[in-house]
């Protein structure tokens, strides 16, 4: 069924496709609406899950890992710093290998206070374990929400799903909902070994000596080298029971492109305008849109970019004292390849600023011109 | 009295609605500081994240706005470094008693010598009006569809059972005896609350089909019951009533002084 909803409800739309068990959660701008729906849901019956509104974001994460421990499913959304104030039970949640789904809400970091769209909240959450996607637009999000179920039920880690502030979460698009019974045949009821059971009582998260921490450590990352293929092969399946493909990394163009614009999130629909147009004036220019920033899938960049003259990337985020989170990253995954791109890293968008289809234009004729890229990220849009 | 010396003109107007209590508390602690002759350049004014925290923002002192439910130990560390200032805490019943509620009651237990001024309107205001720890039991919001579950905070309680010197509770249909309170926590040496009912028609009042705006300022009037006459009633009789004045005063030490005495034995 189609309906036109906006990027939040999209959200917890999918929460209840997916037969969630427990909602914890705090409110913040611009994620509210998914958890406000979320509880209705819960009070009116529509949903059968608990809905517990607790004294802050790290509560909530601590009741969903909790809730997970016992087997269930279990959700929770959050911004900016509801998402940094989460941040000791990010690592807890990985680490004790919980298939939690959360979504944030791509918005910046104060001071100064600024409720619009940046991604450098989740970005700096890097490192905790989590898998990461960044999606385009609202329909993405609510497959996103399904998906992330299915991948983190096999590899045994908790995804967050990340959309931009605004430009999805409060606008209204068409969304294609599917029926629950194709859901519940395609998500089924997951079961796991390894949960809190009173028949079979465990301990979890004891202490671990040196002895078996880092092995642990290696189980985590082999998890995430096993999630890249798994999220191709769960896109191929969705398609066949939905009718939507989705990849880890989907290039746009890049067959005979010589330079490659490189986006994620929103930014990549307004980058889509502009490489038709560039290409209409003949110009050989594809795109590439990174979903999956966690784990990195360094194969399929390289595979798209390698050979290319030049990669032009889009970070709406920074890391301070070296740049744009997505071009570093891509630096890295190509650093040993002999036929790498040059990579020219350009900021953009940041605490809600627009990226308009001019301002892409702008960035990818100056980085045509600019026979080398310099070392430091180029910020566009400064007031000068 | 002129009110503009303590305001920064070009921040107003002001964000909040029509009918919100905000800005009669504020007035409130305008006329109270002037009334004590307080040097502005020795007030810092300190609130976390809600529309009650936007206090800060309007007035013309040292102000820190910080974030959500951190106002406290934020106040805490400036007191301890610049213990010559009066520090002022403007924080809400979400920031103070959910997220920050943990600081509440450690700071009335070391009572350092802050001046909470809490305004309770029920809700979390600036977000929309999802539940707080201070939605009255069945009462509704955004993220309690179907009525509030929870008991909620008796927070003046709270904080004088926490070891709080001073605690008091008004309301802003009581502006001269709310101007009085806060005055009284200016003079008190130790942590002092002031936790003012402060209405919210818009994320509280519209979702529990309060009437007019103007009805939530005028039923503070009937619901109010002086500390006095209260102590007389029924827990039954209290039921839905607002028990105003001063609910602690007590001379104890402050953290700061002693402090100070310690380190002054070793020296
Ligand atoms: C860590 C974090 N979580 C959530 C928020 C979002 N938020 C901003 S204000 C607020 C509630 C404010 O309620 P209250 O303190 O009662 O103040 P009021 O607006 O009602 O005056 C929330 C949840 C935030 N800013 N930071
Ligand atoms: S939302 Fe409520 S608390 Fe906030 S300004 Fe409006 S009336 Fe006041």
């Amino acid at each position: 069924m189609k309906k036109v909803l906006m990027g939040n409800h999209a959200a917890s739309q999918a929460v209840k496709l997916a037969r969630v068990k427990m909602i914890a959660a705090y409110p913040i701008t611009p994620q509210t609406q998914i958890v406000e729906e979320l509880s209705e849901m819960c009070g009116s019956g529509a949903l059968d899950a608990k809905f517990l509104k607790v004294e802050s974001e790290h509560s909530a994460m601590a009741s969903c890992i909790a809730a997970s421990a016992t087997g269930v499913r279990a959700f929770t959304a959050t911004s900016a710093n509801g998402l940094a104030l989460m941040h000791e039970l990010l690592h807890w949640a990985a680490g004790a290998r919980l298939p939690l789904v959360m979504v944030n809400v791509n918005r910046a970091m104060a001071p100064g206070w600024n409720i619009w769209c940046d991604q450098s909240d989740s970005l700096s959450q890097r490192d905790t374990g989590w898998l990461q996607f960044y999606v385009e637009d609202n329909q993405e999000v609510l497959d996103t929400v399904l998906m992330a179920y299915a991948i983190a039920e096999k590899v045994l880690l908790p995804v967050m799903v990340c959309y931009d502030a605004f430009f999805l979460s409060h606008t209204y698009e068409p969304v294609d909902i599917p029926a629950q019974q194709e859901v519940d045949k395609w998500l089924p009821e997951h079961k796991r070994d390894f949960i809190l059971d009173t028949n079979n009582p465990k301990s979890l998260n004891a202490l671990v000596m040196p002895d078996l921490y880092m092995e642990m450590r290696y189980k985590l990352e082999q998890a995430h080298q096993a999630a890249i293929p798994l999220v191709n092969e769960t896109g191929a399946s969705f398609y066949k029971a939905f009718g939507r493909r989705y990849h880890a990394v989907e290039a746009i163009h890049c067959e005979d492109a010589e330079v490659v614009l490189v986006t994620s999130s929103s930014t990549t629909s307004p980058a889509r305008l502009v490489i038709e147009e560039m290409r209409n004036r003949g110009i050989k220019i594809g795109l590439v849109k990174i979903r999956m920033f966690r784990p990195f899938p360094v194969e399929d960049v390289c595979r798209i970019l390698c050979g290319k003259k030049k990669a032009v990337v889009i970070d709406r985020n920074f890391s301070f004292g070296k740049g744009g989170i997505f071009a570093d990253e891509i630096r890295g995954a190509l650093c040993n390849e002999t036929h790498r791109p040059l990579v020219y890293g350009y900021i953009a968008g940041l605490g809600g600023r627009d990226i308009t289809p001019e301002l892409v234009r702008e960035i990818v004729e100056e980085a045509c011109q600019t026979k080398h890229p310099p070392s430091l990220a180029l910020w566009k849009g400064l007031i000068k | 009295m002129d009110y503009f010396p303590y305001l920064r003109k070009e921040k107003l107007p002001h964000i909040w609605c029509s009918g919100c209590g905000d800005g009669i508390a504020l007035k409130c602690i305008i006329r109270a500081i002037h009334n004590k002759g307080l040097d502005k350049n020795k007030i810092a004014m300190v609130s976390g994240i809600g529309c009650s925290s936007r206090t800060p923002g309007y007035v013309d002192f040292n102000t820190l706005h910080t974030t959500h439910g951190r106002a406290i130990p934020f106040a805490t560390g400036l007191k301890m470094a610049r213990p010559e200032l009066t520090v002022f805490v403007v924080t809400g019943d979400g920031d103070a008693t959910a997220i920050g509620g943990n600081h509440l009651i450690h700071a009335a237990r070391r009572n350092i010598d802050l001046k909470v001024l809490l305004y309770n309107n029920h809700i979390y205001g600036m977000t929309g009006g999802q539940v707080s720890p201070c939605t009255p039991m069945g009462d509704y919001a955004t993220t309690a569809p179907y009525g509030c579950l929870e008991n909620s905070f008796d927070i003046a309680g709270l904080t004088v059972a926490a070891g709080a010197s001073f605690v008091a509770r008004s309301t802003v249909y009581h502006v001269k005896a709310l101007e009085k309170l806060i005055e009284k926590a200016i003079d008190k040496e130790g942590f002092s609350l002031i936790e003012i009912m402060s209405p919210c028609p818009t994320s509280y009042g519209k979702i529990n089909k309060k009437g007019a705006n103007k009805n939530l300022v005028l039923a503070q009037k009937t619901q109010s019951v002086p500390v006095n006459k209260a102590k007389d009633m029924s827990p039954e009789d209290l039921k839905g009533k607002i028990v105003t004045g001063i609910l602690a005063d007590r001379d104890i030490p402050e953290y700061i002084k002693n402090y100070d005495m310690l380190t002054s034995q070793k020296k």
